[in-house]
């Protein structure tokens, strides 16, 4: 623990001191089983693991030679729970509790416990090392990658990787307008969707009169399959208060709010100890090292409204009103929080800030694509082998993501589609697959960047249900105070339906284009006006498939029930019967060795259990 | 003041008022049902939309929320507007196919059908009379319940309020008459679009007619600081 946790740090000189007095006690070739202790591999076991490798290093008195952190999430996901032997970097995955045992006296000899390696599927080769795992490889993690540096609830591990230099900097050589001229300069744009400039933003709030000027965190993430903002809450907590430090100080602000979900209770957690934390040290709350400066770091749980990540929903619930937006004539960097100039940015905005203050913004400037600078985090979930959080510089080709991060699609199944932009993005088909992903690509494409979530559709996905899922999504989520997005999105769900159950009728399609125009031209928020997007994008790369539900009563993915019927290709068929056992309604009778099966239609609930595991072809889909 | 134009006419309007007050008090016509001049501008029906160019961009906005600024071009009418309103209007008579008001607006913006399936609600859900509840009369005994589609008008868990005063003003000021009110006998009913109230009237003591629900004169009583025996006589029957 460090010493002075009583003393608050009064100055960068002292700040410095015990920088480097933290450091001198560590010993970088110290052997260190870091494991994943962030959600994903948590539900998968990762609690076992770690109570297993305490008991073997107190078993074996390994204390002095071994020891252990818990991380936050590093992003592979797929294949938790992740321990990493440091110093060398050695990956085991999938590891359980039982498997303790064996990695410590592996590690202790200085051998590699062979069988807890990764195999990529592709080569059959045994990787050793998390970087040459090409799902790390193809990456570039600036914020992810400090995740198994640190324990989140350690201040001594984030000032050990140089944590809170990037606040000393500031505070100490650095004016306020400089500050914001290098956040401008280095071209940061918003990571919670809109990619506002963030300096731009910064100045705008900073020049604006007001009482006092408040600082917030959007930590309110509330798409399906999205994941970003809360590993980095609860893998590294103290870059975005030290982002928010930053941005306090350029804009004049004294009083900050992390607005977090309270479904993220990890997040919660860890962001509360990393205020305390701050504020002990004195990087937080009166005269912040000495410079004179306050700011004070509140936090605020969300109830779990998706439009509450909007920025004036979010502020009406922080101030203990019905969370519902209002219109943004004047900009809340201007009149926001209580009517006083605001400035809100999300997570992973916040977390970027240190590292443009500390690296400067030519160096921030050379990574990413022309309009859009730095790396991106994105959440790949949805049919992909290896499901995850990436982060990569922002440009790079949609299909070096899916296919050389994400490992392509599984069991060998075709790609179809990937929805970019959380429920209210669009979904970008494989012609596109070249696309760089940046904000203005995929804007476009009409798609978005939103906050990053991307999921990956195969070949089985029916394009007219998925419109049909987000759109029904969004109807839940809208709050329901302006009229086309509360009645236009139900009305959209019904057309959407009629369509998937085979009620569609001619001039639909047109209908919903229509519909969609007034909910983008008159929705008083980003909510109702984005909400066409999976309906528009899927209407213009995958057209198709609604004329065929509309004129043809087909799904061709096979996915809508009402559009599809089974039945069985009796010169096929050999009686094996497997789909008698598979199906779950026994529709389908065994006649007998050598003998087709019998299904009966009306029994069948048109699962498809009997056409998954048929591999004679003997099940016909209509 | 500030100049500006609306549909091309020059006019001038005091800073700080929206483009709707600045062309009403011109008498130029922009349409809207969830604006009333007594509460704060909600922005919720939509149908108040205006294209708007400043600094060479044009954009669409409430004309009951956007401020008024030197130099501002507005038009209320376009083919874009047109359009939205139109499509608007069809959203609202899909959810209030048989209401009176309803269909005389659509028919006033040339929409005769709906292209949607029909329901059968009165309330669309303006906040109009929550707002007067709340702003004007200073009760806030009705609010808007659930969220998106299952959003409702009532009073907390659908239950009688503890702080209705019975006053009507929700009634009154409602634009498409979703709420109602009748004073049969000694007794006023309120009917909200899915729960209702009952108070009691005050007797006159000159005439003996029921003439206001008792908790609303109470209320103002100790409201304004008046005698306990301020209203025992009915407006008629007062000095």
């Amino acid at each position: 623990m460090v010493k002075q946790s009583n003393n608050r740090l009064n100055s960068v000189a002292a700040f410095e001191a015990l920088r480097k007095s933290i450091i001198a006690k560590r010993n970088p070739s110290q052997t260190c089983l870091v494991v994943c202790g962030g959600t994903g591999c948590l539900a998968l076991g990762a609690a076992d693991v770690i109570t297993a490798f305490k008991q073997e290093i107190e078993k074996g008195r390994l204390e002095s030679k071994v020891s252990l952190r818990v991380t936050g999430c590093p992003g592979f996901c797929e294949r938790g729970p992740l321990v990493v032997v440091k110093p060398e970097n050695i990956l085991y995955q999938q590891v359980r509790g039982e498997d303790a045992a064996e990695i410590v006296s592996a590690t202790v000899k200085g051998s590699i416990v062979d069988r807890l390696l990764y195999v990529d599927p592709d080569t059959g080769k045994k990787t050793t090392y998390e970087s040459d795992v090409p799902f790390y490889k193809k990456q570039k993690r600036l914020l992810l990658g400090n995740n198994s540096n640190i324990a989140p609830t350690l201040i001594e591990d984030y000032l050990a990787i140089g944590g809170y230099a990037a606040l000393a900097k500031a505070l100490s050589s650095m004016t306020p307008e400089a500050v914001i001229e290098e956040v401008k300069k280095a071209g940061l744009r918003g990571r919670g969707g809109g990619g506002f400039p963030t300096g731009t933003k910064w100045e705008t709030c900073r020049n604006t009169e007001g009482d006092t000027r408040y600082i917030i965190c959007n930590c309110d993430e509330g798409d399906p399959g999205a994941f970003m903002d809360r590993s980095l809450m609860e893998g590294n907590p103290h870059s975005v208060l030290e982002g928010m430090v930053i941005g306090a100080y350029a804009i004049g602000g004294h009083q900050g709010y992390i607005y977090v979900r309270n479904e993220y209770p990890l997040a919660v957690k860890n962001a509360h100890i990393a205020i305390e934390q701050a504020e002990k040290l004195g990087l937080l709350g009166k005269n912040i090292l000495g410079s004179g400066f306050d700011f004070s770091v509140k936090i605020s749980r969300g109830g779990g409204a998706f439009v509450c990540g909007e920025s004036t929903a979010l502020m009406a619930s922080l101030e203990g009103k019905v969370g519902e937006p209002r219109a943004k004539y004047v900009h809340t960097s201007e009149k926001g929080l209580w009517e006083q100039p605001t400035n809100l940015n999300n997570v992973e905005t916040w977390a970027n800030v240190p590292l443009i203050i500390k690296n400067g913004a030519d160096w921030y400037g050379k990574i990413g694509s022309q309009g859009s600078k730095g790396t991106k985090i994105f959440s790949l979930v949805g049919k992909i082998n290896n499901t995850g959080l990436i982060e990569v510089p922002m440009g790079v080709a949609l299909k070096d993501i899916i296919y050389g991060i994400g490992g392509g699609i599984p069991e060998g199944k075709k790609f179809k589609a990937v929805q970019t932009g959380g429920p209210s993005g669009g979904c970008i088909p494989e012609s596109l697959l070249n696309l760089p992903v940046d904000f203005d690509e995929l804007d476009k494409a009409g798609s978005m960047m939103g906050s990053g979530g991307m999921i990956i559709m195969d070949e089985n996905t029916c394009m007219v249900d998925i419109a049909k899922y987000f759109v029904n999504f969004l109807e839940g989520e809208s709050c329901g105070k302006c009229l086309p997005c509360r009645e236009g999105l139900k009305r959209m769900s019904q057309i959407l339906t009629d369509i998937t159950e085979g009620r569609g009728k001619e001039g639909d399609i047109e209908l919903l284009e229509r519909l969609s125009a007034t909910l983008i031209d008159t929705s008083l928020c980003a909510l109702g006006s984005t909400a066409p997007n999976p309906v528009l994008t899927t209407l213009r790369y995958f057209r198709d498939e609604y004329e065929a539900h509309i004129k043809d009563k087909r799904c061709p993915a096979g996915v809508c029930k009402a559009l599809v019927t089974y039945s069985i290709d009796e010169e096929k068929c050999p009686g094996c019967g497997l789909c008698v056992k598979a199906c779950p309604s026994e529709a389908i009778t065994d006649m007998g060795k050598k003998k087709p099966v019998v299904l009966d239609q009306e029994k069948c609930i048109k699962c498809g259990a009997c056409y998954d595991v048929c591999k004679l072809g003997a099940i016909i889909r209509k | 003041m500030v100049k500006l134009t609306i549909n091309g006419q020059k006019v001038q309007a005091e800073e700080g008022t929206t483009i709707l007050e600045a062309a009403r008090e011109n008498n130029i016509y922009i349409p809207s049902l969830c604006h009333h001049e007594e509460v704060t501008p909600y922005g919720a029906c939509r149908l108040c939309l205006v294209e708007v160019t400043k600094n060479g961009r044009e954009r669409l906005v409430a004309s009951c929320l956007y401020e008024v600024a030197e130099g501002l071009k507005v038009k209320t009418d376009s083919e874009r507007i047109a359009t939205n309103r139109k499509m608007l209007m069809e959203l609202l008579l899909a959810r209030c196919p048989n209401n009176k008001a309803v269909q005389d607006l659509a028919h006033k913006l040339g929409v005769e059908k709906t292209s949607f399936k029909l329901d059968d609600d009165d309330c669309m859900l303006c906040a109009l009379c929550i707002r007067v509840c709340q702003e004007v009369v200073g009760v806030s005994a009705i609010s808007l319940v659930n969220r998106g589609v299952d959003r409702a008008l009532a009073t907390p868990f659908f239950e009688p309020s503890s702080v209705c005063i019975g006053c009507g003003s929700c009634a009154y000021v409602c634009p498409v008459d979703a709420i109602r009110f009748e004073d049969i006998g000694d007794t006023r009913h309120i009917y909200w679009p899915d729960n209702d109230m009952e108070f009691k009237l005050k007797k006159c003591k000159t005439c003996s007619r029921y003439w206001a629900p008792q908790a609303q004169l109470d209320y103002i009583i100790k409201k304004a600081g008046l005698a306990p025996d301020a209203f025992d006589n009915c407006p008629d029957c007062r000095d």
